[in-house]
């Protein structure tokens, strides 16, 4: 990455550009790994693009950035995904 | 070299031409128009290979000027009156982006009512947006100030966009003579524009996204750094051009008759080239009086102007008002001057609305302030209602 | 197309400044995987500006050129022109402006570009309000909405931009919404093997600004399709193709779902039910569809 000298607003692509942006849920999706039938609804609905989709289609949920939305387990046609309460963290 | 002679408009489209930029975007306004119909007729005949853009608005034309700059592209444009203020935004867009974009502006009346003819107005609402401000007094300072302002706005301590002002009419279209150099020897004089920045899509940046008040203070700091760069660059690049081509319009200022000058008169664009002949009959009169005509209005020449202060009085010709302060010029030279110079200082507004200001009255307006003995007579409306 | 034959690069990073919930950058994740990584984006002030992130940083991977709010499609016109002189006319010029920028004080801008013909992709997100500034009314918002600017609810129907736009006889113009990817997608990359004006509005349902719960962000998508609030279609050199539900609807193969099923969910019309229904509003815009699918019918069936 080349970063240019001239001195006006002109940013870098970075991950995570707002933070932990995780920090901000207060309900979290968890993926009942059994239920999930690789239809890859969540990946692409996910606002936040905090599902990973692994080469077998299978997912993962990024709980660093997911801001906790939701979307993920509406969308979810076999309720693979519920959305519990940050403060029951096991 | 070859002797072109037409109006400033057409020698205007000529340098423009000749400076090679990779896109023009523009809007039609009196009378900025036979600009850029110059610019369509080279694009008719082949003689300009660059984009031209036919923008729907002349905030749309400054838009475009941006997008194809911050993309790299050698971009230029121009606009008068109405189109200038209608572009205010995007001119802060651009220096706060730090694009060397150069664009004419010929200097047109603001309505209501309707006014083709020339005052400063126009271009001195743009004060504060962080160009690079010429202007000019004739058909080949035009030429050669749109040629050296591509190599200023492009220097690596600038990277500032450039407004070349002239009159409407007494020199959008008039007639005169100017050497036109060989396109080598303008691509000898202006390499091709290497930006600064750039949108890349193999090193991608974002532009201009939400940003903190200490950065953006930066930023800001930035410009006004620029613009103190410029003072010395526009000088250097003036010399350049002297050196290659054995014109030199001034920089900052053109003095004229300085040297001895117990008065000196500052005043801008026409006006300047006509005070030279009101100069000539002066002297011969037995007044030690001299010129300065102010070549650039942003970066303010400060210093110049506490030079002249020191040895003469000062006599300003603002063809703009501040409604509710005085003339443009005379804030910013009584400025300079505070706390260093008590000399006397006399201001006139003349020539707004289009009004002929021929050089007999240049000359009346000169003994008037001379003889008066008011140090500060910031505001003589010249001419107006009969008498002043 | 399905789901699995989207592909996995992402050009909008997570950690990203958006709403929970945000349909815009559901559309965003969408529409730069359509048009990958050889893309120059063109941003008036609009939520993805915000979305953008904070300086030093940003959230995109592809250039971003913000520029004024209503100067996005001029602002493409410069870029597009600018890359071709530079023989890099295989680079995507994407305008991405919410409805403000675009059915407001973009419009100008807009319709100019459209008409000198500049080789760009102009996508429209549109949540039907101001949303970056606080959930004004636009151009684009309902009748009956809420807002802060219509305290009581729009008293007028919002403007049919595809009708304005098709208007230009550019090659393609289409309407998507967040809630049908695959649809999305296949336009985006449509549009992009196209040379010309290209015009994608995409519906982004919006939870802070129409007021329904952040999860619910793909439903409010599909029932505004299936109620007919919505309509997904394309029109290539001005033949108008009516896609997905849509198309099903206009052939009247199912029912259109009436208009309450989508307006009951979004706090924005909570006034039409609470304290009391409101029936003749509600048969207002009810109404005000019914007329739209009947031009539909007349004009595209």
């Amino acid at each position: 990455m080349k970063k240019y000298k001239v001195i006006t607003s002109l940013s870098y692509p970075q991950e995570g550009a707002m933070g932990k942006t995780g920090s901000w849920r207060v309900f979290r999706p968890v993926l009942d790994v059994s239920k999930c039938v690789k239809c890859l609804r969540c990946w692409i609905f996910c606002p936040e693009g905090s599902i990973k989709r692994n080469k077998d289609n299978s997912v993962e949920i990024n709980y660093d950035y997911c801001k906790g939305c939701g979307v993920c387990s509406n969308v979810c046609k076999v309720k693979a995904i519920t959305m519990d309460r940050e403060a029951k963290k096991e | 070299m070859t002797i072109m002679i037409d109006t400033g408009n057409y020698i205007a489209a000529k340098a423009a031409v000749m400076a090679r930029p990779q896109v023009v975007a523009a809007y039609p306004i009196t009378p900025q128009t036979t600009l850029v119909e110059g610019i369509a007729n080279y694009v008719a005949n082949g003689e300009y290979k660059g984009e031209y853009i036919c923008v729907e608005s002349e905030h749309s034309a400054m838009a475009a000027c941006i997008g194809a700059s911050e993309t790299g592209s050698r971009t230029f444009t121009a606009t008068s009156s109405h189109g200038l203020l209608l572009m205010h935004e995007m001119l802060h867009w651009a220096s706060l982006a730090r694009l060397p974009i150069v664009m004419c502006n010929i200097n047109r009346v603001i309505g209501p009512g309707w006014n083709i003819w020339t005052d400063e107005n126009d271009s001195i609402a743009q004060r504060d947006t962080g160009w690079i401000q010429f202007y000019c007094s004739s058909n080949q300072e035009i030429f050669d100030t749109i040629i050296q302002s591509f190599k200023i706005a492009e220097h690596e301590k600038i990277v500032l966009p450039v407004m070349i002002n002239y009159n409407a009419f007494i020199l959008s279209h008039t007639s005169m003579p100017a050497d036109i150099p060989t396109q080598k020897e303008i691509d000898d004089f202006l390499p091709p524009f290497k930006p600064h920045w750039k949108l890349d899509v193999n090193n991608p940046v974002t532009h201009g996204n939400i940003i903190g008040t200490a950065y953006y203070e930066h930023i800001r700091k930035g410009m006004q750094d620029a613009q103190d760069h410029a003072k010395k660059i526009i000088k250097d690049v003036a010399k350049e051009w002297e050196r290659q081509f054995g014109r030199h319009h001034g920089d900052l200022i053109e003095y004229y008759h300085c040297d001895d000058a117990e008065y000196i008169l500052i005043s801008t664009g026409a006006i300047g080239a006509e005070s030279k002949a009101a100069i000539n009959n002066l002297r011969k009169e037995g007044i030690k009086i001299g010129l300065a005509r102010l070549r650039v209005f942003r970066p303010f020449p400060e210093e110049e102007i506490r030079k002249l202060a020191k040895q003469s009085e000062l006599i300003v010709i603002d063809r703009n008002i501040s409604i509710g302060s005085n003339g443009a010029f005379y804030n910013e030279i009584k400025s300079a001057l505070y706390g260093v110079s008590d000399t006397k200082v006399t201001g006139f507004i003349a020539g707004l609305g289009g009004k002929d200001v021929p050089y007999h009255d240049i000359e009346t307006m000169c003994k008037k302030a001379i003889k008066s003995k008011k140090v500060n007579n910031s505001q003589i409306w010249f001419g107006f209602d009969g008498g002043e | 197309m399905a789901l699995k034959d989207l592909p996995i690069e992402e050009c909008l990073f997570q950690g990203n400044a958006a709403c929970p919930g945000c349909p815009a950058t559901i559309a965003l994740r969408l529409v730069l995987k359509a048009l990958g990584k050889n893309t120059i984006m063109v941003v008036p002030a609009c939520c993805t500006a915000v979305i953008e992130s904070l300086y030093p940083k940003t959230s995109f991977d592809v250039p971003v050129m913000n520029i004024a709010f209503e100067a996005a499609a001029a602002g493409a016109s410069g870029v597009e022109a600018s890359l071709r002189q530079q023989g890099k006319e295989d680079t995507t010029v994407l305008a991405w402006a919410g409805d403000g920028g675009t059915y407001d004080i973009g419009i100008q801008a807009l319709s100019g570009a459209l008409e000198r013909g500049t080789n760009f992709i102009y996508i429209c997100y549109n949540n039907q309000i101001y949303s970056n500034t606080g959930v004004q009314r636009s151009g684009a918002t309902p009748y009956s909405a809420w807002t802060t600017t219509t305290v009581s609810g729009k008293t007028e129907f919002y403007k049919e931009m595809g009708d304005i736009v098709r208007a230009h006889h550019i090659p393609y113009s289409a309407q998507a919404c967040i809630s049908q990817p695959e649809d999305l997608y296949r336009k985006v990359q449509k549009a992009k093997g196209i040379k010309g004006p290209k015009y994608i509005e995409i519906l982004a349902p919006c939870p802070p600004g129409w007021r329904f719960s952040m999860d619910l962000t793909v439903e409010m998508g599909d029932l505004a399709i299936e109620t007919g609030a919505w309509t997904l279609y394309e029109c290539e050199n001005d033949i108008v193709t009516f896609n997905g539900k849509s198309k099903i609807l206009l052939e009247g193969k199912i029912k259109r779902k009436p208009a309450e099923e989508w307006i009951k969910h979004q706090g924005r019309f909570r006034h039409l039910f609470v304290p009391k229904k409101d029936e003749e509003k509600l048969k207002l815009i009810q109404q005000h569809i019914d007329k739209r699918w009947e031009r539909y019918q007349k004009e595209f069936l």
